[in-house]
Formats: C-alpha cells, structure tokens, sequence
C-alpha cells in the first residue's frame, strides 16, 4: 500500500477525482486533449499531455496513513491536526458540516470533547441592544464559522472566499496530496531588484494573476491565502515537534479524516464481511456440489 | 427421459427416509421443503409422470392478486408447517407451488441475475426506507440532512453508502439481465409479455435512479437536475410547460426536491409491485434456458427448491462478496466527489455529466446535434427494448432448428457490436462528444439501433425462409 506508485499508476489516480476510474480514459486522454480546447483542458485531468499554462503542478504522491484500500487514520496525527486546524485554520476556514460530538471519533473520551467544545466560543443570540451574545460552545453545537457570510469573508480576504473544508480532501482534485502540498509548496516572495517601492506601486491596482502568494499547486499558480504554516505555530501536546512540514502532514491527516471520518470503520467491517462471505460461499458450493451431485447434465 | 434413474427414483419415493438416502438436505429442513419436492412430482409412476404432467404453459396457474397474497406468506407459512399440509389453494399452497416451479436444468450464471437482483432490491427497500427517516427534502436543508446521515446517524455512513453502492449494481445487474434476454431470445414467444414488463421495469428503475440522485443536492444534483429539466423543455409545443412541471419553477429548487423525493419514494414500491408481477409472469410462462427448446422438456427440469435456491443463494453470495468490496475498500468506484460539494446555482461545475448507467445515453443525446431529436434517440434507445418481440419474430424453434445459410457466427457478432456500442456510447458521454468522440458517439448510435431495427428483423426473416424451406 505504502509503496511510491508509478507514474502512470500515479497519473491514474489523479484521474480518479473525477469520476469513475475504471474508464481507460488515459490512454485516450492523449488522443482527445489534441483535439480538446485549452479552456476545457484546464479542468480535464490527463496528466500524460502537456498541461496547459496556470495548471496547477502535479502534487507529488505522499505516503499517507490512509492510502490504499487497507489504510487507516493515524489517530495521533489526526489529533495533532486538530490543533493545527483550531489554531491556524479555524480563523479563516469552517467546518459547517461537523459538529463537536463528531470529534469524539478522533479518540476522545467524551469528557475530553466537552472541554474541547467549551474552547470555542458560539453565537448565543442577540443582547438588548443588539449585539451578539456568545457562550462556550456544547458538544451538540456545530463548529463555529469565522464569517458570517460569503460577503464578509471576502471583505475580509481580499477579494477570496476561504473554501470550507469539511470535505475538502474529497472534493479538491488532487486530493490530500494535493492539500499538502499546496500547505508547504509557497514560493519565496521575490524581493523585487529596486526594492519596495516598486510593490507599493503595485499594490493600489494589483492585476489579477499577480494578487495573492506564488504557489505552483494552485490554479494559475497563485493563491488568495498567505502561507499559513510556520515552524511552532502550535504547541503539541505530544511532544512531537511542531515544524512547518509536520503541521501540513497533520492537519493534511486530519482534513482527510474529517472529509471521511468512517473510512476507518467502514473498511474494518469490509474486511470482516468479506471474510465471512467468502467461507459462506464456500459453505454453499459444497452445499450446491451435494445437492446438484445426481443431476446429469 | 434420459433424466439420471437416481433422480427419478428420489422423485418416485414420497417416503422421507427414502429421501434420506438420496438427498439427505431435504431431509433436514422442514416439511415445507418435503412437500415442495413431492408436489414436484405429484406421485405418480415414472412412464405416467411424463406423460401427464401439464406442461408449464398450461398448468393451472392462479395469478397471486398482486402483494396481497404475497405479504401474509410467513405467517400463514409458520401456521401450516405446523398444521400439515390440509391447505392446498392458500398462501401456503401458493409457496408451495413456489418452491416446486420447474426450471431448465442448464440454466447458466446469468440465470442467477434475477435472484441478485430481488436481493439488492430489498436491499435498497431497507436502507431507502431508514434514510427517509433522517432525509429532508429541502434545497436549504437536504445537503446538511444528507451530512448529518453520514456524519453522526448511528450506521448513517453504512446506510448510505449501501443504498449508494446498491444504485450502481442494480443498474448494472439490470443491465446483464437486459443483455441475457437479449442474448438468449427470451423475449420471444410465448414470453412477449414477461420482456414487456421487464423492460417497464427497466424504465421505472431508471427513473427511481434518476430521482434519487437529485435528492443529497450536491453540485451534480443540482446541474443534473437542470441538464434534465432543459432536456424536458426541448419537447416542442409542451416543453416549457412540462419543465416547469418536472422542475416546480424555472430552476431546481425546494419544489424539485419534493417531486424527486415523492417520485423515488412511491416509484420504489411501484418497483416492488412490477417484480411481483414479472416472477408471476415468468411462473406462467416458465423460464428460457441456453439450449433453447431442448432446455423446455419437462423431464429434465428440476424444482426450484432445492436446486436453484442454493444455485441463486451461491450467486447472491458472490454478489454481496462483490458488493462489500466496492462499498468498503473500493468506494471512489461508486460516488461522485463533486456531489460532495453542496448545490450552488452560481457556478456550473466544469463537467457535469451523469452516473455511469445513464452515460450510453447522455452520449446519445448529444451525438445528436438537435436537441429535440437527441431526446428522442435517446429516449429511444430505451424505448425500443419494449418492440424487441416484435421486431424479432422468430420463435426458438424456427431458431434451433435454421442453419442461417452459413451465417451461424452472426447473432454474436452483432451482439457484440451491440454491446461495444453501448459502452462506447457511454465513453463518448462522458467525454461530452468533442472531437473524435462526436464520431464515435454517433457510430456507436448507430450500431446500437442497427442491431434492432437492422440486425433483428433481418435475422428473424432468414430463420423463418429457412423453417419454411
């Protein structure tokens, strides 16, 4: 499972974001994206032809925990996720589908889940005068958004609306090879040759492809968020040190338990059933051999 | 005839300790199983047998009045095992009858389809019916509810992903039954009406599917539901009116997700009901086999208890073995990740195309360049199943016994070309015919309706020349 992919094995599942990957549609993907238009291109996935300028580089593949049909989360890293996920994502991305209880999955006791809950500040209504009233957040409450709306998150953002990122390993293409990669791919800001003076200038009408931060996994290889990892931006509980890579593995581990959380439990009961099923099964060609063994064809 | 002597022997004898000696699992179960395989046999000799058993086309057979017969079986079933065998035209009679309905012995893997396919139906039942519990059919509320299901429902994850991995395997299991139908002539005489309501069957499946994928409203929900309600409104003179109907407004909304919800609903049970009436059809008219005419010979069928029930029972098995693998360890085979996005009227996804199973003819309507009469081709890919008896007029016999003037290789051939059709057609759907595929789309069109408007009536009239010659 573990094992680095090959190319074309890796550009297959790049593919399979898609749809379907049971399609030989990378064989042919060399035939139709001669004929395909370059605007169409950008969101076809055929990693075998040359992709067209802005495409988002190929995220190299990671060797997670979770990959393969036989993989399972890292619970600890899921954890360590978290803390990079409350401490750094949380302030401008949400997580709208997830509730506090559904952390209790990650290997917390619900005590555990209760103090967590009581970190988080949630919308109470409105006070007298008007203004919001908050109060700690219970394990039944859903996770507090950063921004009220789309409108406000894009004052907030310049212009960008943080994804949420309930499903987002599942949803990005890409995947969380892709989530993590982008997390540690920020290009160094070029320190233009006659200084500041020059970005400044350019700051007051910046065209679009120059907004944002260099980073050769987003589309058009620059992205509205600033690079949000830096070594010791979180304190682990666990000891583990906390460095820029390690954060993105982690809170990569995490997004991609939190897109799915009952992988887990879903491929367990897999492997069991099968298992079972395979010995009915034979249980029943014995059966059928007996009950079929007079009949003459 | 040439039946085995052993089997006509543990036919002959009633007594169940000779029973024991031959088949010593039809021992062990209950006396519902004896009586089964005794009425098989009606007690009579061997030679007398033969030739007094009415043939299955003529055997009294009393419809069973839709579910209502059907529904009260394992009680009265539990009260008759223990009462004897006294009742003979109740439900306990119609199990009986059941248990005893005489099947080709060659009937092959394909054969088993059926069986897999009333065991994923039930399926879909059960898991459908507990997402209803939580489901809510509302475009602000359905996509959270759908969350909430797979998020922290106690087995939401489970359920749901059953119900999504059984959509997939209907459909194609349907398929395979469609293609062993076609395959083996089993639409022809005297069975016009069992394909008939096959192929309604089909239809209404398609539409549950269709439905049900409009309702977790995600981003391919909602541009499916569009793509189809502008399919709708390219019918000229009712078409913006119909949409407006199918839709309940001018786009998907609350008013879509209550038609789609109620349709999926009722349409399941509709389902339900169809399949009663397609088994009570095929009990009447008896099964098909591979070897055709020969298969029809009631000496050498077998009672389908015990012999098909541990036959389908093996294949339903194999399926559920199948079946977990895809939901458990392989799910990206089954789900659409950009459904996981919620439903945004805003932006159109870069790609929407449908499941798989509507991909042959998604391709269709769009190797067509009108819109109306891509609709058309389309929907008459499906619809053209329902004349198949009709365009084929052969019967099995004139079939078994033509030599087709040296063309023996034909009907797989053309069947072959069939089947590449479809699956390129579907390819085509999914590359949006562009480019090469606008060609391949439309060759794949065109091979698909030659195999029944060319292949069929062609090869139907070469069997009879020959029958007559």
């Amino acid at each position: 499972m573990k094992t680095r992919r090959s190319f074309p094995v890796r550009s297959f599942a790049a593919v399979r974001w898609h749809g379907l990957g049971w399609l030989p549609r990378v064989a042919l993907g060399v035939l139709v994206c001669s004929v395909t238009p370059v605007g169409h291109g950008a969101f076809t996935p055929s990693a075998l032809a040359a992709p067209p300028p802005g495409a988002p580089a190929h995220a190299p593949a990671q060797n997670w925990s979770f990959n393969g049909p036989l993989g399972h989360f890292d619970l600890g890293a899921v954890q360590r996720g978290y803390a990079v996920f409350a401490g750094v994502c949380a302030s401008c991305h949400s997580l709208t589908q997830v509730h506090f209880s559904d952390l209790g999955d990650m290997g917390l006791t619900s005590e555990q889940v209760t103090a967590l809950a009581a970190s988080w500040q949630v919308v109470a209504g409105r006070d007298a005068e008007g203004h919001l009233k908050h109060r700690k957040a219970t394990p039944d409450d859903a996770l507090p958004r950063p921004y009220a709306d789309p409108d406000a998150a894009r004052a907030a953002n310049r212009g960008a609306v943080p994804p949420d990122l309930s499903r987002i390993t599942q949803v990005y293409p890409g995947g969380p090879d892709r989530v993590y990669a982008l997390l540690t791919g920020y290009v160094p800001a070029k320190v233009p040759a006659s200084g500041a003076g020059t970005d400044a200038e350019r700051h007051p009408a910046p065209t679009p492809p120059e907004a944002g931060f260099a980073n050769p996994y987003a589309i058009g290889h620059r992205t509205a968020m600033p690079p949000p990892l830096r070594d010791n931006a979180v304190l682990y509980a666990d000891g583990t040190q906390p460095t820029a890579q390690q954060e993105a593995r982690d809170v990569t581990t995490f997004l991609a338990w939190i897109s799915n959380p009952h992988a887990d439990d879903k491929r367990r009961l897999g492997v069991g059933v099968v298992l079972y099923l395979c010995f009915l099964a034979c249980l029943l060609v014995i059966l059928k051999r007996r009950i079929w063994s007079h009949v003459s064809k | 005839m040439e039946a085995h002597p052993r089997l006509l022997k543990a036919l002959e004898v009633r007594l169940p300790d000779d029973h024991c000696k031959i088949m010593p699992f039809i021992v062990k179960h209950d006396n519902t199983v004896l009586y089964g395989v005794r009425d098989a046999v009606s007690g009579r000799g061997e030679g007398e047998r033969m030739a007094g058993t009415p043939s299955c086309q003529d055997q009294a057979y009393q419809p069973p009045t839709g579910p209502v017969s059907v529904q009260p079986v394992p009680e009265t079933l539990a009260g008759s095992v223990a009462g004897g065998p006294a009742q003979t035209h109740t439900a306990y009679g119609f199990v009986r009858e059941y248990m005893a309905f005489l099947l080709p012995r060659d009937l092959n893997l394909l054969w088993t389809i059926g069986a897999m396919l009333v065991a994923v139906l039930a399926l879909m039942l059960l898991s459908g019916l507990t997402l209803a519990l939580t489901y809510t059919p509302d475009a602000s509320l359905a996509f959270t509810s759908v969350e909430t299901l797979e998020r922290r429902v106690p087995f939401g994850w489970l359920l749901r992903s059953m119900h999504m991995t059984g959509a997939t395997f209907f459909m194609a299991a349907l398929y395979l039954h469609v293609f062993r139908g076609l395959c083996y002539g089993s639409y022809r005489a005297p069975r016009q009406g069992l394909w008939g309501v096959g192929t309604v069957l089909l239809m209404m499946v398609m539409i549950t599917a269709f439905a049900g994928y409009v309702l977790p409203w995600g981003q391919m929900s909602y541009w499916g539901a569009d793509v189809a309600g502008k399919a709708v409104g390219a019918i000229p003179l009712v078409g913006n009116t119909l949409e407006r109907v199918f839709l309940g407004g001018d786009a998907p909304g609350t008013a879509t997700l209550h038609r789609m919800f109620v349709l999926h609903f009722t349409l399941a049970f509709a389902i339900v009901g169809m399949v009663i009436l397609h088994v009570a059809v095929l009990h009447a008219k008896g099964s098909t086999s591979p070897s055709g005419p020969a298969g029809q010979n009631r000496a050498r069928m077998l009672p389908f208890h015990p012999y098909f029930t541990v036959k389908d029972g093996l294949g339903v098995v194999v399926l559920a073995i199948l079946f977990t693998l895809v939901m458990c360890l392989w799910p990206g085979l089954v789900t659409e990740v950009e459904n996981y996005r919620p439903a945004n009227p805003l932006h159109t996804p870069a790609d929407i195309e449908p499941e798989w199973y509507f991909l042959p003819f998604y391709g269709m309507l769009q190797a067509v360049p009108s819109k109306f009469f891509g609709l058309l081709v389309s929907g008459g890919a499906v619809a053209i199943l329902l004349f198949v008896p009709w365009l084929d007029r052969g019967t099995s016999a004139t079939f078994a016994a033509g030599r087709w003037g040296g063309l023996r290789w034909l009907p797989r051939v053309a069947l072959a070309v069939l089947v590449c059709s479809f699956v390129l057609a579907g390819l085509a759907g999914r590359h949006h015919v562009q480019g090469v595929w606008l060609l391949i789309g439309r060759l794949a069109t065109l091979g698909y309706y030659l195999y029944f408007l060319g292949f069929l009536p062609f090869y139907s009239r070469l069997a009879r020349k020959e029958a007559r010659s």
